[in-house]
């Protein structure tokens, strides 16, 4: 019985916000699967990273996979300090209308 | 005068640009579309030297000193009028497009000025045309920016002035060449330069002012005069150290500001600095490669910025004005070209392979490098990054993907399709194809970006940036809210010191007013009160009355000589 009540919503198709079928792209199952295929490409770029051995003129760039983890981990810094910055820097943005 | 031309090629958009205005339809669009590219013709017919001269005061002008770095940016700056042109051809305020094509042939005289007047000159006509280009937003938001965004300009400009008369004071030369920050005079030129730059403290004038504009305003603000500043500082202040401490510090407050705003042509206003920065750091460095990256970084710069703003123009342009993350998303259903013509934009400013920007900023990335400057190094990598987080994604996201807003705007018309398909075009030629940017530039080189090793490097930084993007997407959901900035200081705390001061000046003159009230009135009351018909110094009495006080005193005088 309940898997015949949970067929009909399963076919039902997806609606965006005007009552439109839901574009392809933005589909959970399209999202899923982009998101497995970003981390294989991420995967893949640091991979093709160890294949090529440039001289490294400074150390740290020597470290494995250097521009993976660089990458990631300033990004990560700067979000998190534009969003302390923003802790008290941030007024409503009706502020100058005053 | 002496010349090798019969105008300068800036006269051609400064004088077009007034007869903007007396034509119309379809002349109109001619005149547009043909000023900058006669304007690029007399460009590419500028040789090197000093080719146009006129005696002004005891000065001979230069008016026309061509280069290969003054003929790069002159010539980016005509294809610049031209899309802008092409782009703007709906725009009904012809005033902005005169004062855009006014503003835009002033950039080009700086960069074929030979002489620290001539700049100077070029440099104030700029500030006025941008300046109009920022007023024909005509809402009461653009007019107020205006007016901060020519406040602050025409400081820099007063700035400059005073350092440009001590200079020629100093040396008794007017010639615009090499003079690093070793003087009163060449400092002051030095701040003049990069108040324009959007260096700090006055970098807010840029996000305050730009994003004011019209959705076709914008476009041609973003190009001149950040880019005319970055031209000047190669010219005379190629090597100064400070100039990569301060360009470092802009390509990070670029990526903080933007990451924290809400408004699409804002984050695009922050992310204008935050290249910038890039581009004086390649000043400060002030190697071969380094003005070279410097030097083509501004070019691509000037073409992908322009179609970021295209596609943002566009978003405005056909949603009544909208321009706020909070209220765009989804709209690449109905966009299919913007969005694809954002995305383009957005990976070239993101420095991604086959792109304009990988051709270019890579080479400043290198120079640092090469010159063995670790921490300035590691900045420019993590700035990189940055990019592609602020500006390489964010943008484009938050527009046109994340939370559906239900709008199903259409693409533009066909011109500003047609601009925006010209300039992904070039972002994606440029960095397929380099060679040709290559060969204007200012010194001969054999850079190669297309290395292995390079390719793999920036696809790492990018795409784990792009990881750090969707990962940290909780924390960048967007709010209605601004960042204060040095502005605050102009802005609110100046504005409201003098209301304050206005209030206390207001109850110091009301407190006089009560006083000198309370005065004449207490005067006045005394004499109403002796004075008055019934008072005692003016009423009329009874002679009986008088005969009483008489009989009185008598009495009184009786009794003191009979007892005392």
């Amino acid at each position: 019985m309940s898997e015949e009540k949970k067929t009909p919503e399963q076919k039902a198709p997806l609606l965006d916000v005007n009552g439109e079928p839901m574009h392809w792209l933005v589909r959970p199952t399209t999202i899923k699967l982009l998101w497995i295929g970003g981390i294989a490409l991420l995967a893949f770029v640091t991979w093709l990273g160890t294949t090529v051995h440039p001289h490294a003129t400074f150390g740290i760039e020597g470290t494995l996979g250097f521009y993976s983890w660089y990458g990631f981990a300033t990004c990560v810094a700067m979000v998190i300090f534009a969003k302390l910055l923003g802790l008290g820097l941030s007024k409503k943005d009706t502020y100058y209308d005053k | 005068m002496t010349s090798d031309f019969l105008i300068s090629p800036s006269f051609i958009l400064i004088f077009g640009a007034f007869l903007l205005p007396v034509v119309s339809g379809w002349a109109r669009s001619a005149l547009v579309l043909a000023l900058p590219l006669i304007t690029l013709g007399a460009i590419w017919q500028v040789g090197d030297g000093v080719q146009m001269t006129v005696q002004f005061l005891d000065y001979e002008l230069e008016l026309v000193d061509g280069s290969n770095l003054s003929r790069l940016f002159a010539t980016i700056f005509a294809i610049m009028a031209f899309a802008g042109g092409l782009f703007a051809l709906n725009q009904k305020r012809v005033i902005e497009l005169s004062a855009a094509f006014a503003y835009a042939g002033s950039a080009i005289g700086v960069v074929l000025a030979g002489d620290i007047i001539t700049v100077f000159m070029y440099w104030e006509l700029m500030a006025i045309g941008s300046t109009m280009v920022v007023w024909s937003g005509r809402t009461p938001q653009a007019g107020r920016a205006a007016m901060r965004y020519a406040l602050v300009h025409l400081f820099g400009g007063v700035v400059l002035l005073v350092g440009v008369i001590a200079y020629i004071q100093d040396t008794g030369s007017i010639d615009f060449t090499l003079m690093g920050a070793n003087s009163f005079a060449t400092w002051m030129i030095l701040i003049g330069f990069l108040i324009n730059t959007g260096a700090p403290p006055l970098s807010a004038w840029l996000p305050d002012a730009y994003p004011e504009a019209s959705w076709s305003g914008t476009v041609f603000l973003s190009a001149f005069t950040t880019k005319t500043a970055v031209y000047v500082l190669l010219v005379g202040f190629a090597g100064e150290q400070i100039l990569i401490w301060i360009g470092v510090y802009m390509i990070f407050y670029g990526i903080v500001y933007a990451l924290l705003e809400n408004d699409m042509r804002r984050i695009l206003s922050y992310s204008i600095i935050n290249q910038v920065g890039f581009m004086v750091v390649g000043a400060g460095i002030g190697t071969e490669m380094a003005i070279n990256g410097a030097a083509s970084h501004a070019f691509t710069h000037i073409i992908y910025k322009a179609l970021l703003l295209m596609s943002a123009g566009s978003v405005m342009y056909m949603t009544g004005g909208k321009r706020k993350c909070t209220d765009l998303g989804g709209l690449f259903q109905s966009m299919p070209l913007t969005t694809i013509a954002g995305i383009i934009g957005a990976l070239a400013i993101s420095s991604f392979p086959w792109t304009s920007g990988f051709v270019s900023k890579s080479m400043t990335n290198q120079a640092a490098y090469d010159t063995e400057m670790m921490v300035v190094w590691l900045c420019l990598m993590a700035a990189s990054a940055g990019v592609f987080l602020h500006a390489g994604i964010k943008f484009p996201w938050f527009v046109f993907f994340q939370k559906d807003s239900g709008l199903r705007p259409k693409d533009p018309p066909w011109n500003m399709k047609a601009a925006m398909i010209l300039f992904s075009f070039l972002c994606i030629w440029l960095g397929v194809q380099p060679g040709p940017l290559y060969a204007l530039l200012p010194f001969p080189t054999d850079y190669e970006p297309y290395t292995s090793a390079h390719v793999y490097e920036m696809l790492q930084l990018l795409l784990y940036a792009g990881l750090a993007f969707f990962v940290l997407l909780p924390l960048m959901k967007r709010k209605l809210t601004i960042t204060l900035d040095f502005d605050w200081l102009y802005r609110k705390l100046a504005v409201d010191s003098a209301a304050s001061i206005a209030v206390t000046i207001s109850k110091l003159l009301g407190g006089c007013v009560w006083l000198r009230d309370n005065l004449v009135n207490a005067v006045i009351d005394l004499a109403s009160h002796h004075h008055n018909p019934k008072g005692i110094l003016a009423r009329t009495t009874p002679a009986g009355v008088m005969m009483f006080w008489v009989v009185v005193v008598l009495f009184a005088y009786l009794v003191l000589y009979l007892f005392v």
